[in-house]
């Protein structure tokens, strides 16, 4: 059967050139950084030459950047490590639209103390700069705003953003896992303190990721136990997932122009597609500000995670939602807060092209995706009670 | 660097070169099983299953519950975790911490700064030989002591710690009501010992995958079912909850293979590395005028080695040349293809001196020319009587040249 992976925004899949560099330091260069022989000093200087990559992709100095185990623990580094360096109780401002990793940790430090305001977001999952300016506090300690939303692709105004934290003496935290390899990132013109970043969304392996640190902010770290990583991040480096993530990024700052321009042609061609032969869907997202490979769908009447399955049966992998959260029945957080109505966000389907996604892929899907939907929309009684009341000439039925 | 000379790595307490088998399960992994286990579809389900299998692999190997392992990103992590996670769950049962002055700082510093958030924290004192006795932990105990946190075997002396004896007192000690939870750090056990979680009797063990041949950063947790634990890492919910993050599923993969092999070889694996030390400590007091042995100098008994019986690691030899800095020998060894440390690797790039062979009271001249030799399951007989021959010409030389 032919494979289509169109769930990039969960995990892509290593790229060659990444695998091989992987190969040779798990084979040939495998000593411990900390060690003092030459296989030790082997290994620091591909784990410094890899820093000074993704420094590179971010438009930051190599001493900035904390290797992590992935986005998750940029996240968490992030904002505890804010938070515990303030000392006291304060004020955190994020959005609703924000991943887990980031809402959660927030809801943690609620519980020791710190207040957050959660921002709401438009129909389109953005927050405007002005919300930001009126939530800061003087006890205001961060705000922390996505750059790029994970399940609608929305892009949010955080230069914008970065402008009002810098003028009020605010530290700023970005979550940029979604975002590199798609947009140019340069944290001075975002005017961010803090940003996360992840290997294996960039077609970098899994179990590392990075965290931007301006120089001079201050943060306490998550864990304990030696040197490593200027006291931020204690631990063995994992070397292999290192350069892998600097070699990541290197190509995807190397190929971000051809990369979005094929991804942003078959986003779209898949849904004009869509949306050409299958009635009543709505894109979900940003018209325009957003990601190139995010296409996030909500076809009435029918349940997103049904068509996730009538499309893995032929072998057509997407999400409803992030993937974190896919196990669970819950309607996303992110449409419920752009405001759909809890039956459209249960139809909602997340398809994420990525830089090898071809038109022979997007045509199959375009293929097999309108029976899918037909043959559920009429098991649907949503859809039947629809259709009974367009005849009595009545508008079709809001949810 | 000698072109022609095979080099000899006897480092493998900081690090352990993996496994053909597992580089071909990474790599393997990560271009066929490259889903996120989250995602519903085909290739999620392939990543989950994955990382199924390895969670039984690694169940299996130490006698536990598929549902009691939680994947870190590596021994750190799951000392962090283990420690702060379970104090951040019942820290409100008391405020004391034993623990030893010889375990590995992410043990340490982490107890260092709960006492910042109010803990009393009591560190017990190694033998002479870095092993800690029983008899001090039972004396050691506060009605209030809420953790107990022993490594199994010491990564820079070998020393085996009696923690299977240390359960059972901790079991004794306090039959009604709750017990100290107790976390052991096995590290540098896990492959190198028998080790069985739930017959050992701790609440918590920590595994380290690059120790033994596994990838780096992958790790994980066994937590005794039942024990209260709250998570470092929050977000997506991953591992039951306890620990967020994308699955680092070829690691993962890859740390099971690690697991598996040894398991399979182990016995095998102990009898060989027992000998291998046995020569190299013959070989090294051969070849080397004035040298001293820390640690332990017999092996432990490798079918029971946990029972307070002492002995060492079969893989991990510390000795010192006093005369000889530490440093210099460790350079010297190189200039010659043959890679040890001077002792913990983490500790070694800020030329700290070692808390351990200060906790076991060694004299300073032992303190800064100690060097650490680990041995690897490649490691010969002949690796050996290289590395004592070169020991000999090298420790010789540097004496003459600092006496004068």
């Amino acid at each position: 059967m032919r494979e289509v992976y169109l769930d990039h925004a969960a995990t892509t899949p290593v790229h060659p050139e990444v695998a091989e560099l992987i190969q040779e330091y798990l084979v040939r260069t495998y000593g411990n950084p900390s060690s003092l022989h030459r296989f030790g000093r082997r290994a620091r200087a591909a784990l410094e030459e890899a820093r000074e990559q993704v420094a590179e992709a971010l438009g930051a100095e190599p001493e900035e950047i904390v290797f992590t185990s992935g986005g998750t623990e940029a996240d968490n580094l992030a904002i505890r490590g804010a938070a515990l360096a303030h000392g006291r109780p304060g004020h955190i401002i994020t959005t609703r639209v924000e991943h887990h990793a980031v809402l959660h940790t927030c809801e943690a430090l609620e519980e020791t103390g710190f207040e957050v305001t959660y921002l709401p977001v438009d129909r389109h999952g953005r927050i405007a700069p002005e919300q930001v300016a009126e939530a800061i506090r003087p006890d205001t300690v961060l705000v922390t705003v996505m750059l790029a939303n994970n399940e609608v692709g929305t892009v949010q105004p955080l230069a914008a953003v970065g402008e009002i934290c810098r003028e009020r003496g605010v530290l700023l935290h970005s979550d940029a896992v979604q975002a590199l390899g798609q947009l140019p990132i340069d944290v001075g013109q975002l005017g961010v303190d803090l940003l996360s970043v992840s290997g294996h969304k960039i077609y970098g392996p899994k179990g590392i990721g990075a965290l931007y640190v301006r120089r001079g902010v201050r943060l306490s770290p998550l864990m304990y136990g030696g040197g490593h990583e200027r006291r931020r991040r204690p631990g063995t480096e994992n070397v292999p997932g290192i350069v892998g993530l600097g070699k990541a990024c290197e190509l995807a700052v190397r190929e971000l122009a051809a990369r979005a321009r094929t991804m942003r042609e078959m986003r779209d061609r898949l849904v004009e597609g869509i949306q050409a032969r299958i009635a009543e869907v709505v894109l979900n997202g940003h018209p325009t500000e957003r990601l190139p490979n995010n296409a996030n769908l909500c076809f009435r009447y029918v349940e997103g995670e049904s068509i996730l399955l009538g499309l893995d049966s032929k072998g057509i992998a997407a999400s409803s939602g992030s993937a974190c959260t896919s196990g669970a029945l819950e309607p996303s957080h992110v449409l419920m807060a752009m405001g759909l109505s809890h039956e459209l966000a249960q139809g909602s389907v997340r398809f994420s092209v990525g830089r090898l996604t071809r038109a022979e892929d997007i045509d199959y899907v375009l293929e097999v995706l309108p029976p899918i939907v037909e043959r559920l929309r009429n098991m649907s009684p949503l859809y039947a009670e629809r259709g009974r009341a367009r005849q009595a000439g009545s508008p079709p039925g809001e949810g | 660097m000698g072109a022609q000379r095979p080099e000899i790595y006897l480092d493998h307490a900081a690090t352990s070169p993996p496994h053909p088998e597992v580089v071909h399960e990474v790599l393997r992994a990560m271009r066929e099983t490259y889903g996120n286990p989250s995602s519903l579809h085909r290739k999620g389900l392939e990543a989950e299953r994955a990382v199924g299998r390895a969670r039984e692999t690694l169940a299996a190997a130490i006698g536990a519950r598929r549902e009691e392992i939680v994947f870190t990103s590596g021994g750190t992590e799951s000392n962090n975790l283990a420690l702060r996670g379970a104090l951040r769950a019942l820290g409100h049962r008391g405020r004391h911490i034993i623990t030893t002055a010889v375990e590995h700082p992410s043990v340490l510093e982490v107890v260092r700064d709960l006492e910042g958030d109010g803990f009393r924290v009591t560190l017990l004192a190694p033998d002479r030989d870095g092993t800690v006795r029983v008899e001090d932990l039972g004396r050691a105990l506060a009605p209030d002591t809420v953790m107990v946190s022993m490594m199994a075997v010491n990564n820079e002396v070998g020393a085996v710690q009696p923690v299977a004896q240390a359960a059972a007192l901790l079991g004794r000690a306090r039959p009604t009501g709750g017990r100290p939870l107790f976390h052991v750090d096995a590290s540098q056990a896990l492959g190198r010992l028998p080790l069985d979680a739930a017959a050992l009797g701790a609440d918590l063990v920590t595994f380290s995958a690059h120790k033994l041949g596994g990838p780096k950063g992958a790790g994980g947790l066994f937590v005794r079912h039942g024990t209260g634990l709250r998570p470092l890492l929050l977000g997506g919910g991953q591992e039951g909850g306890l620990r967020s993050g994308t699955e680092n599923v070829p690691a993962i993969a890859g740390m099971a293979v690690a697991v598996d092999l040894a398991r399979r070889e182990l016995p095998e694996r102990t009898a060989v590395m027992s000998e291998l030390r046995r020569h190299l400590i013959e070989a090294v007091f051969g070849g080397v005028p004035e040298a001293r042995l820390n640690g332990p100098a017999a092996c432990a008994d490798t079918s029971d080695p946990f029972a307070g019986q002492g002995g060492a690691a079969p893989h991990i030899a510390c000795f010192s040349f006093p005369g000889a800095p530490g440093e210099v020998v460790v350079h010297c060894l190189e200039e010659e293809g043959i890679y040890v440390s001077t002792g913990a690797a983490c500790s070694s790039r800020k030329r700290r001196r070692s808390h351990v062979l200060e906790a076991m009271g060694l004299p300073d001249a032992d303190v800064d020319s100690a060097i650490r030799v680990s041995l690897g399951p490649e490691t010969s007989d002949a690796d050996i009587d290289r590395l004592a021959e070169v020991l000999g010409r090298v420790v010789r030389d540097i004496r003459r040249f600092a006496r004068r």
